[in-house]
């Protein structure tokens, strides 16, 4: 499976994600400048995390406007599987090929440091190989990475089993001291209503070799690859 | 002639910049005050005619996400 991990100015987890997926049996991955318009030959798309365009405006806000997007936009209405993670899941809001938006979090500082996740449901293609209420061990580094969107998106989100990872406690319990954010509902990662686009602020390819501390990162990848 | 956009964090959203700032105002002595936004204002030279309905497009669809912010144009 060929992964096409885009890069914008300011993207910073670019190559660390071509890094885990080229570690990965089955998987190979590649960069596409974000003023490139074809995803040719690609079988899934990454958005890495960083600071596309500085942050200006609002984080994701420009990218979104960048010509790679049209094509993004296609891949996924298509069916393709698409994956934003940080920075990338702020540039899926911004598109609206996610609902809902990230805002500064709750304590204004930027947080940085291994958190505990709970998967929502193994029901997607990206959550597949790990269990339903498995917890993963994942780092987050964001300032904005507050999960926002209205109480009809929540309800909506909810009905869909769309939530796939929420932050919790080391048991697995939800509770406001594990939300590190100030994400609504707890939220670290959500897909779409057709399922083949997700978006999260947790960093999977920085929990792929054991060396970072954490293997369970590759559950994410992996997923990918078993659909 | 210019295109001001002032851009606010919608009344729900999570505003801790603007709890911030209170709680440094009320430092500053004025400690009567009720809730602070921060928002921003974004200005347009206009060296030719304004063409309104595409300053709101602009002001709508880039400058403000209306899933967390409303938006304010005027021309002067």
């Amino acid at each position: 499976m060929k992964f096409a991990v885009l890069r914008f100015p300011g993207s910073n987890c670019d190559q660390d994600c071509v890094h885990a997926l080229n570690a990965i049996p089955g998987a190979s991955a590649d960069y596409v400048w974000h003023k490139d318009t074809s995803l040719a030959g690609f079988d899934a798309v990454v958005i890495p995390g960083g600071f596309s365009y500085g942050d200006y405006l609002r984080c994701g806000a420009i990218a979104r406007f960048s010509p790679v997007m049209k094509s993004v936009k296609e891949f996924a209405a298509s069916g393709g599987p698409v994956i934003g993670i940080c920075n990338g899941f702020q540039i899926l809001c911004e598109s609206g090929l996610l609902p809902g938006a990230l805002v500064r979090n709750r304590g204004l500082h930027f947080v940085c440091k291994h958190v505990h996740l709970r998967v929502e449901s193994d029901e997607s293609r990206f959550t597949n190989a790990a269990a339903t209420g498995r917890i993963l061990n994942i780092p987050i580094a964001h300032g904005e990475g507050c999960y926002f969107a209205d109480d009809a998106t929540l309800a909506h989100l909810r009905t869909n089993g769309q939530v796939l990872l929420r932050y919790c406690d080391g048991q697995g319990k939800i509770t406001d001291d594990a939300n590190p954010n100030g994400s609504r509902e707890s939220i670290a990662g959500i897909r779409n209503e057709a399922g083949n686009v997700f978006g999260l602020m947790p960093h999977p390819e920085r929990a792929c070799d054991p060396l970072l501390g954490s293997t369970d990162g590759r559950s994410i990848f992996d997923s990918i690859l078993k659909s | 002639m210019k295109a001001l956009v002032t851009v606010m964090p919608k009344p729900s959203v999570l505003d801790p910049q603007g709890a911030a700032a209170a709680e440094a105002i009320r430092h500053h002595g004025l400690e009567k005050i009720g809730r602070v936004r921060i928002g921003k204002l974004i200005e347009i030279e206009l060296p030719g005619a304004a063409d309104e309905p595409l300053l709101h497009e602009i002001a709508r669809d880039l400058l403000s996400n209306p899933v967390i912010e409303d938006y304010e144009l005027k021309i002067q």
